[in-house]
């Protein structure tokens, strides 16, 4: 067969190692062990997790660009950013059925989203062109040498590069054992309980409306962190990357791994950025060789993929595997309340 | 249908090849100018809100100074919307707008980017461009009017129709399954596809062999034509949605919120599949695209857009008398009030339930294509407007076949009366705050009854 002879699988298996383990599968990792809190312990439908990390990252963006302050305070502002966020959309809806906090968290992302890059708001956010000098800070913290490259075999990242990536991962398994604890406590076992039956916990005095604000802020908090670790790395906060679309990656991630499991978000992450990965190198080499005819796919089209290959991801294992990869099943019987 | 994009080889090649020179002509393609030596050039046009064509304005003052603020030349436009002014030596060259000598009703879309700095190389003709909006754009506003609220409560209210006839569907089916269907925008993309598909290929012009025969088979069909087709397809695939994915899924039992996830999913397999194919352009329908708008009393309305309101209505009361009059109407209000109750009185639920997604599916057709008629057609509309039809649905009361119309209505009129006091850029902002809102003061809508929440 000479199309599997023209492919280099060297590049494809390089690309999908280093996107598995890359600042992208840090990112998503983080917002879905945040979305885990909400869905999968909680049982809240946050569609609106990139609304979350938008308020993280434009938190610190200002932080240091608009209020002057070090970095480590400007982090703080995005943490309090998405606690303020949690807030608003928990007041209105945590009372109400399921599916009413589905829409008004999407529509609160997009509301975030149009007026971070509205005109009106061009002198505090710098609009559609974005936040851009405020990565240095953080840069100036960096221990290894920007020049060279640091990692084994394959992964091998520039310094700065693999500072954040290295700090991203600490985050993330420093998270995953907060939430493992968290979920073991007291305060974890009436969340799951108001998650199977909220009428039974507050039969048994606990204030389900509380508990619920309580872990919408915990996991909301969660995915400022992700947005923060995102636009440090990428050292801009452009308002067109948390488009809603980020979301339902997110969801398939979470789902991908197992929903309701510590560190399935995690190992979700790095399977789906690492498929990812490997079907875009594939199809594009397959383009750029010719097998695939440019009439069926050029260039352009190659990207537009992933995104049905995500979308058909999802429904395909919301029918076919609820549970994920390692969730079980109890833990995905949920239903609308 | 074939597998590739949308133009085939022939017409697509046409296609494409007129969008160039319509491109070019538009000033968007920045052609190279013959012209000895440097010079900086800008064309000033705005598109006419209603006409959606490029319009040139002719006589605005145009200074072109180097960097350092000396001053090389000024000129004024010529009735293209051109200004040529030759300089010397490639550099960096800053063209000033005088916004005083702008016509009235234009302004800059920014106001403070009354200057545009250009890097023209040797030899070479550099453009600059200015943003020009026409009507409600620039802050410069004077006091409101009663044309202007008028005018724009019956823009409101028309795109309130347009979104009522997608909001019905997606109420009923909630109503009668407890299903929120996210991937009911694209059934709305998916109306405006078809339709833009037969107006230009006609039924069957998508494979090649076939295009050159005679309409309706090849070579595209009228646009009333193409949206009765558009309309047969939405309802047939509503039907298959449901046949095929949801009623097995609710046979097995699944949970509502998986359903939930799943109509995500096919949102976005839909929508990315649409681009795939469609392309990321908007463009227009074949037919009724360049229209003047007639005065009626104080307002203004294109042709097109009074009759596809007019139609709108007449859809919307047929499918009032169905639901009110008819036995399937009735049957479907029953199963959306209590569905246990509907079942042990002898209606046929799944019956109902695949009827509602039909109709659903038609109507979601139906109003893409107004949508594609009245604004452009474009891959993304559907999820421009979910939000929306989220928030009128919201608004009236989910799980109401009145309440969507009515919550539609209102947050149709709201967008666009809105627009009077806030940038039209953040006009959508206002529509989901308002949702945001009656969900802490009445969740259960205008028309909805307490008891469906909580």
């Amino acid at each position: 067969m000479p199309v599997i002879a023209a492919i280099d699988w060297g590049l494809v298996l390089d690309q999908t190692i280093q996107a598995g383990l890359g600042v992208d599968a840090v990112v998503f990792a983080l917002a879905a062990i945040g979305l885990n809190v909400h869905f999968g312990y909680s049982g809240l439908l946050n569609f609106g997790q990139v609304g979350f990390m938008a308020m993280g990252a434009y938190g610190v963006g200002l932080g240091i660009t608009l209020w002057n302050l070090n970095p480590y305070l400007s982090l703080l502002v995005g943490v309090g950013f998405a606690i303020v966020l949690a807030l608003l959309l928990g007041v209105p809806t945590l009372r109400l059925r399921a599916d009413y906090l589905a829409i008004v968290t999407i529509a609160a992302a997009e509301i975030i989203r149009i007026i971070a890059r509205s005109t009106a708001m061009r002198p505090i956010t710098r609009g559609a062109e974005g936040l851009n000098e405020f990565a240095g800070d953080f840069y100036a913290l960096n221990p290894f040498n920007p020049s060279i490259s640091y990692g084994i075999g394959p992964l091998q990242y520039r310094g700065n590069f693999f500072f954040i990536i290295l700090v991203g991962w600490i985050i993330t398994l420093l998270t995953v054992l907060f939430v493992w604890q968290l979920m073991r406590s007291p305060w974890g076992r009436v969340v799951k309980a108001i998650r199977e039956d909220e009428d039974a916990a507050r039969a048994l005095g606990k204030n389900a409306y509380w508990y619920k604000m309580q872990a919408l802020i915990i996991g909301g908090v969660i995915g400022g962190v992700a947005g923060m670790v995102q636009v440090i790395a990428k050292a801009t906060v452009q308002p067109d990357t948390f488009v809603p679309p980020i979301t339902f990656f997110i969801w398939t991630v979470l789902i991908l791994g197992g929903v309701g499991k510590t560190f399935s978000p995690v190992v979700g992450s790095i399977i789906f950025w690492g498929l990812l990965a490997f079907t875009e190198n594939m199809i594009r080499q397959l383009v750029f060789e010719g097998f695939i005819p440019s009439t069926i796919m050029d260039a352009n089209q190659v990207g537009q993929v992933r995104f049905m290959l995500v979308g058909i991801g999802l429904a395909m294992l919301m029918i076919f595997r609820p549970q994920g990869i390692f969730g079980s099943r109890e833990e995905m019987a949920l239903d609308d309340r | 249908m074939t597998a590739g994009r949308f133009p085939t080889p022939t017409l697509g090649r046409s296609v494409g090849v007129a969008l160039l020179v319509l491109m070019t002509l538009l000033g968007l393609a920045a052609p190279a100018l013959a012209q000895e030596g440097e010079a900086v050039t800008t064309t000033l046009t705005y598109r006419d809100p209603e006409t959606n064509d490029r319009v040139p304005v002719s006589n605005v003052t145009i200074s072109v100074s180097t960097e350092d603020g000396e001053v090389l030349g000024e000129g004024v436009t010529d009735e293209d919307g051109s200004i040529l002014v030759p300089v010397e030596g490639a550099g960096r060259y800053v063209l000033t707008l005088d916004p005083d000598t702008l016509p009235e009703g234009v302004s800059l879309t920014d106001p403070d980017r009354t200057t545009a700095t250009v890097e023209a190389e040797v030899g070479q003709t550099v453009r600059a461009i200015f943003g020009l909006t026409f009507g409600e754009g620039g802050p410069a506003r004077e006091g409101i009017t009663l044309r202007q609220v008028l005018q724009l409560t019956v823009e409101g209210l028309k795109l309130g129709l347009f979104l009522g006839m997608a909001a019905i569907g997606l109420s009923l089916i909630f109503g009668t399954t407890g299903l929120v269907n996210f991937a009911h925008g694209e059934m709305v993309t998916w109306g405006m596809l078809t339709a833009y598909f037969f107006n230009f290929f006609g039924l069957a012009g998508a494979f090649g062999f076939l295009a050159g025969l005679p309409p309706p088979l090849g070579g595209g069909v009228n646009l009333i034509i193409a949206a009765l087709f558009a309309v047969v397809i939405g309802a047939g695939t509503g039907w298959l949605v449901d046949a095929w994915i949801f009623a097995p899924l609710r046979r097995r039992g699944t949970s509502l919120i998986s359903q939930l996830v799943i109509t995500i999913g096919l949102s976005i397999l839909l929508r990315y599949i649409f681009l795939y194919i469609f392309g990321g352009n908007n463009r227009f329908f074949r037919d009724y695209t360049a229209q003047t708008a007639m005065k009626i009393g104080l307002v203004e309305i294109t042709p097109k857009d009074l009759i596809t309101a007019i139609i709108s209505i007449l859809v919307l009361v047929a499918v009032g008398v169905l639901l009110q009059g008819t036995k399937l109407g009735k049957a479907m209000r029953a199963v959306a009030d209590n569905r246990d109750l509907a079942e042990s009185s002898g209606i046929d639920v799944q019956r109902v339930i695949r009827l509602v997604w039909t109709f659903g599916g038609a109507l979601a057709g139906l109003g893409g294509v107004f949508i594609g008629l009245s604004e452009q057609v474009s891959w993304l509309i559907g999820f421009r407007i979910l939000l929306l039809i989220f928030a009128g649905v919201v608004l009236g009361g989910l799980g109401t076949a009145y309440g969507a119309l009515v919550g539609s209505l209102l947050v149709g009129i709201g967008i666009q009366v809105s627009t009077l006091f806030i940038p039209i850029e953040l006009k959508n902002v206002g529509a989901l705050a308002v949702l945001a809102l009656v969900l802490v003061i009445r969740p259960q809508g205008i028309l909805g009854r307490a008891e469906r929440v909580g």
